[in-house]
């Protein structure tokens, strides 16, 4: 059974009386575990399309469902929830809470959104630590990590809640290649490990030819599907 | 909530200046509203003090009518026998009063042999007069400090002007209710400091001199002055009477007693009310410093944080927490400045009181000052203060709470 399946969605914006489309009706299905990318230049609704499964936004029209869970039905509670329980966000900055060490933004979702015990939430938070090579670097803050270390803490936090999707915008775009393809392997290796299915958008060629799924967005629309390596 | 209170904290230190800028600012307002509740309170409270403790009592009965012209000393308007023993009865038995004097109160020529001029005297027992007004023998700067029958207490002013010594004699001259003048000679007993205030400057003589001289063939009493065990049970007390003297005391619907407390009796309450008012405005002043200065900072803090306040709600934080999230830190503002400006504000206070300054009132000179804040004023000035932080960072916070993820990811 499909865990992302999306029939005719659109997206329109509107600024003033203008309505500027995004999105001009798109269906597609992504199974479990996957590992999948969004390309497409600047404008063709990569973004969009994450934010929507990321149920951060509502489709103007068509039925989007994640995880069994119609997302344009939700309000913004509802929402809230949804997204805690189900999926993870890779954000191309990263958006660690500055005030916080990496311990403490690994964990922030296990308090603030599952309200999971604290011995249980050290399990998880150190485990996902040794997994992403940051143990030692736990207790320092952003301001002090490099964009590598960074992006593996904002993993970590996207993975801790054990979520069915990650949603990853450009998570390579401001690492170095070396780093880039360290952050690719991690999240190949939690994929294989935890089953959870990645979904970028991205114009890095490196990640692109690391999916196994590819599509190509243009004007708001699905102009192509490629398969690529096969997930074990 | 302690997690929550840890971010809220760490957000606060995040920008230590701007914080610690406000927390000036909030400490400022508690530093001067302390200090001036203090040093006004000490004010009003030796004000009322004087008032209460050296003349008028708690409470005072009279006959209908007579406070009205209470400046005449009108002797057709006093109580009669029976009335007032019906009065001390009731007086027994009203556990929250310590003391209650009956006076006859009358105006009268005093001469010294040489010259005269007028008085108001009050006709008291002694004992009953001093157990009600207890600081009547503090103002008592020259002579003894008991009065016997034959003797007089006179006020300084008139001593002074009339170069009256203790012991010296002299006659008081009066007419009673029927047209009928009486002298009778008296010893200076006492010199008494005169007073501002209602009765300040009056003299005294023992209360069946006064009936003597007004040759009263049944005593007849003015007012009855009563003092309470505790000053701060006087409006209870003071209803309590009124209902009893209105059932026990009334007559075709009409009371023929009337009873006031200090409050309508000297024109130093109107003083007092100042104080109070001009109390409330000040804390009025600091509930718009702190609303202005918390409100400042936290639209400041949603501003800077759009981005943040969106991940969070991205994750998937609830509204609810992140509303949370900004209280908090309005709240820990509030407190900080609070505390910070309670510590400061009580130990000025503290140093006021160490520095012993004094000041005047009326004829009262050198006064000291008794700084003071109750524990509830303080416990109340608390309270406003972080409810205020927290009521000023409620918009902010909802503003954030409220905010869609998607287009604070896009802030920039």
């Amino acid at each position: 059974m499909s865990l992302i399946v999306a029939e005719g969605i659109t997206k329109d914006y509107r600024v003033g009386d203008i309505v500027i489309p995004a999105l001009g009706g798109v269906s597609f299905s992504i199974d479990p575990a996957s590992f999948v990318s969004f390309i497409g230049p600047s404008g063709s609704g990569k973004t969009t399309l994450l934010n929507l499964i990321g149920c951060l936004d509502a489709p103007t029209s068509g039925r989007l469902t994640v995880a069994g869970t119609d997302v344009g039905a939700l309000d913004r509670r509802q929402g809230a929830t949804f997204r805690g329980a189900i999926i993870g966000f890779i954000f191309q900055d990263f958006n660690l809470l500055p005030v916080l060490t990496a311990y403490e933004n690994i964990e922030y979702p296990l308090i603030m959104v599952q309200k999971v015990l604290p011995k249980e939430r050290r399990k998880r938070v150190m485990a996902l630590l040794e997994t992403v090579g940051m143990a030692d670097q736990a207790n320092k803050r952003p301001d002090q990590l490099s964009g590598g270390q960074k992006q593996r803490v904002a993993i970590a936090r996207a993975l801790v809640t054990k979520p069915k999707v990650v949603l990853a915008d450009e998570p390579t775009a401001n690492l170095d290649s070396h780093t880039a393809h360290t952050v690719i392997e991690l999240m190949k290796k939690i994929r294989d490990e935890l089953r959870t299915t990645f979904i970028f958008s991205t114009h890095d060629q490196k990640l692109v030819g690391e999916v196994e799924i590819l599509f190509t967005l243009e004007d708001g629309l699905i102009k192509d599907r490629r398969n690529g390596e096969t997930k074990p | 909530m302690t997690d929550l209170f840890k971010i809220a904290l760490r957000n606060l230190m995040r920008y230590k200046r701007r914080t610690l800028l406000t927390a000036s600012l909030i400490t400022i307002g508690v530093v001067f509203v302390l200090v001036f509740m203090a040093v006004s309170g000490s004010f009003k409270a030796m004000m009322i003090g004087q008032i209460t403790d050296a003349m008028l009592g708690h409470i005072q009965i009279h006959k209908k009518g007579y406070v009205a012209s209470i400046d005449n000393l009108p002797l057709n308007l006093n109580m009669k026998a029976p009335a007032v023993a019906r009065i001390e009865e009731m007086i027994r038995n009203q556990k929250d009063i310590e003391a209650s004097s009956p006076r006859l109160k009358f105006g009268g020529l005093f001469s010294n042999f040489n010259e005269s001029t007028n008085i108001r005297l009050n006709g008291i027992y002694p004992d009953r007069e001093f157990k009600t007004v207890p600081l009547l023998t503090a103002r008592i700067t020259k002579g003894k400090k008991t009065l016997s029958k034959g003797e007089i207490f006179i006020p300084s002013l008139l001593a002074k002007g009339m170069n009256i010594k203790v012991g010296d004699a002299i006659v008081i001259i009066a007419t009673n209710k029927d047209g009928s003048v009486n002298g009778k000679k008296f010893v200076v007993a006492g010199i008494l400091e005169s007073v501002t205030g209602p009765g300040g400057r009056d003299g005294y003589v023992h209360i069946e001199d006064a009936a003597e001289v007004l040759r009263m063939e049944e005593l007849e009493i003015s007012e009855v002055a009563i003092r309470l065990k505790d000053f701060d049970q006087l409006q209870p007390v003071f209803h309590d009477l009124e209902k009893k003297l209105a059932a026990e005391f009334t007559k075709d619907g009409k009371s023929s007693l009337e009873i006031h407390t200090w409050e309508g009796l000297s024109p130093f309450y109107n003083i007092a009310r100042m104080l109070d008012i001009m109390t409330f405005f000040i804390k009025l002043m600091l509930v718009a410093l702190v609303l202005i200065s918390v409100l400042n900072v936290m639209i400041m803090a949603v501003y800077e944080r759009i981005r943040e306040i969106g991940t969070m709600a991205a994750i998937g934080t609830p509204p609810g927490k992140i509303m949370a999230l900004f209280m908090l830190e309005g709240f820990s503002m509030g407190v900080l400045g609070t505390l910070i400006g309670c510590s400061v504000g009580m130990l000025i206070i503290y140093i006021l009181n160490l520095a012993h300054i004094t000041f005047n009132f009326g004829q009262q000179q050198g006064l000291l000052l008794k700084a003071s804040v109750h524990p509830g004023a303080l416990l109340s000035v608390c309270v406003i203060v972080i409810l205020v932080s927290v009521l000023a960072s409620l918009e902010p916070a909802f503003k954030a709470s409220r905010m869609e993820p998607i287009t604070a990811l896009r802030h920039v």
